[in-house]
């Protein structure tokens, strides 16, 4: 073609080549990340999950209320002392994921146990004050849960979780 | 420059899938090898650049699809949403209206290329009148999509054009009860044209397919009009044409960049930014500018009927348009008389346009009934005549001949020195 070869390992060629091709991958790069991006939550969606405020004191004894943050179920149970120290006097190390009560519970409040609802098998939504322990049961699968909402037996893998909260006062509590 | 005209696979990946589903021979000889006129110009860029929009409208219209709601309680909150909530909800969506616009606009740009140049004449009438296809289904989905943001403009404009079914006899007012799925545009008008507006991309990337396969039947047209006969005359679609339409494909990105970023309203109307009220017309009700002319047409004929027909004329005699013009020679290069009236065509239809925008009363209708009528007539009577009665400029005999005749080939060796001019 012309009378000048390009050299064997590199030509200006070669060069614009790459040059070329890597100023396209970050425009398409570029192109792309909004697409993506669009999907996940928007502000509004972000908005109406801000945390919110319980006021504990209408909940009995013994009484469990459901309220939802994030579109997530959360169990907050006023547990009776019988509950409470079933919890306790537990052997830690024998549970399927060991974790003692007071790592579920926070300090000096132990009679309010806070949890998201949802059965760490497959996602439904356990019953409360129900099964051997008192505490919790998946009907889905048959998943059963003590009064600190710690598996015991059945397919489900892990305790109930903990959403994020925290006591803004000692009838009144954060969660989010 | 070409490679060998079968596809060769290297790879044991490529030539077991060859054997199975031949898509790479597919590719290769379609957009590889393919043997592309050398003497194309920009103008032939814009088939890729309406391939390329279209994509672009199908992505984005596909992720604001699942933002919006299409019920005349929540449409229009719905795209506010995407405007203030959504991740990047603001640059999709004006990616979507603006890039509708710029996919007209290469449409028309297309469209003239083709009347400039005869792209329309033997043997390629079909991939002419499968343009015009798609040119209709253009029209129908922009309409539909302007509806969905449900603002003053989508419901009013709505309303016109589902009325102008009624100008039909005898079986108008059925017809337009029927599109509306009750007793006005409403909730029902607005659903169906959602599904279908998502819907008739898909028909229109259906028959892109077909026309692009009607035009590597016949291969493309070119500049001089004039067939490739030798391999002279044709280079390879890649890197050639390749090239030249992603540089335009660029350039074209920057135009509609241009607006998404810094006048994304502009060619919107401030109207649509107000919720739809069934009670209240306002003032002018124009459509967006690529309906423009065809708005200006319609306007333009005082019968109700006959305005109807005048404005589905407009398009439909786009068909007849091989057949209308008998000349003997393709390009327009070499047709000096037809090239000026062809220029008064475009200044016509972009007056059309303007005229569209304003009001109809006065000298306004004056120049759109004169406009109309020129554009009737350069197809019903410019270019059946003018093909009998033109004195064409001699066609060259061959392309590489049109394309080479002022030096040497690229690629070439320089002839030797001599004496007297070649």
């Amino acid at each position: 073609m012309s009378s000048a070869e390009p050299s064997p390992e590199h030509s200006r060629r070669d060069f614009l080549y790459i040059a070329t091709g890597a100023v396209a991958a970050v425009g398409v790069a570029g192109a792309l990340w909004p697409l993506v991006s669009q999907m996940n939550p928007d502000a509004s969606t972000i908005a109406a999950g801000a945390p919110i405020e319980v006021d504990l004191t209408p909940i009995a004894e013994g009484q469990v209320i459901k309220v939802f943050w994030r579109s997530k179920p959360i169990f907050i149970n006023h547990r009776t002392k019988k509950q409470i120290e079933d919890a306790q006097n537990v052997d830690v190390p024998k549970l399927p994921d060991p974790q003692p009560d007071s790592a579920r519970v926070k300090a000096g409040h132990d009679q309010w146990q806070v949890l998201i609802a949802i059965c760490t098998h497959l996602g439904c939504i356990p019953l409360a004050d129900e099964g051997p322990y008192d505490g919790y049961f998946c009907p889905c699968h048959g998943s059963v849960y003590d009064t600190s909402g710690r598996i015991r037996q059945g397919p489900a893998p892990l305790n109930l979780a903990l959403p994020p909260y925290e006591f803004v006062s000692d009838t009144k509590i954060r969660i989010g | 420059m070409s490679g060998p005209l079968s596809y060769q696979p290297k790879s044991p990946i490529m030539q077991w899938l060859e054997r199975r589903l031949p898509i790479g021979g597919l590719i290769y000889s379609s957009f590889v090898v393919y043997p592309t006129p050398r003497n194309l110009n920009y103008w032939w860029t814009f088939g890729g650049i309406l391939t390329f929009m279209l994509g672009v409208q199908i992505v984005t219209g596909i992720v604001l699809a699942m933002h919006y709601t299409a019920h005349v309680d929540f449409a229009f909150n719905s795209v506010e949403q995407i405007m203030r909530d959504v991740n990047y909800g603001w640059l999709l969506r004006y990616v979507h209206a603006n890039g509708a616009s710029m996919f007209f606009l290469a449409a028309y740009i297309h469209m003239f290329r083709g009347l400039y140049y005869g792209s329309y004449k033997e043997p390629r009438e079909v991939l002419w009148i499968l343009g015009v296809i798609l040119l209709l289904l253009m029209i129908m989905t922009g309409f539909m999509g302007y509806v969905l943001p449900w603002g003053q403009m989508s419901y009013w404009a709505a309303t016109v054009i589902t009325n102008l079914f009624s100008a039909i006899p005898l079986v108008g007012e059925s017809v337009v009860t029927w599109l509306w799925g009750g007793y006005a545009v409403g909730n029902p008008t607005l659903n169906r044209f959602y599904a279908l507006h998502y819907l008739l991309p898909f028909v229109i990337a259906g028959v892109v397919v077909l026309h692009v396969w009607a035009l590597h039947v016949a291969g493309q047209n070119n500049p001089d009009g004039i067939e490739p006969v030798t391999e002279h005359d044709t280079v390879a679609f890649t890197p050639y044409a390749t090239i030249k339409d992603s540089f335009l494909m660029v350039v074209f990105c920057i135009l509609l960049a241009w607006f998404v970023f810094y006048i994304p309203n502009f060619l919107g109307h401030p109207d649509n930014y107000i919720p739809a009220n069934p009670s209240v017309t306002p003032t002018h009700i124009v459509p967006e500018w690529y309906y423009l002319p065809f708005y200006a047409i319609l306007r333009a004929i005082p019968n109700k009927l006959l305005g109807v027909t005048a404005l589905a004329a407009s398009i439909a005699v786009l068909a007849f348009v091989p057949w209308l013009d008998t000349s003997n020679v393709r390009s327009a290069r070499y047709r000096p008389l037809y090239r000026q009236f062809f220029w008064v065509f475009v200044i016509v239809c972009i007056g059309l346009g303007w005229l569209g925008s304003k009001p109809p009363e006065g000298n306004y209708v004056l120049f759109a009934r004169i406009f109309t009528l020129y554009y009737f007539a350069f197809f019903f009577i410019i270019l059946p005549v003018l093909g009998k009665v033109e004195r064409t400029k001699p066609v060259p005999s061959s392309i590489a001949q049109a394309v080479l005749r002022e030096g040497t080939a690229i690629g070439a060796p320089a002839p030797a020195p001599s004496k007297t001019r070649a």
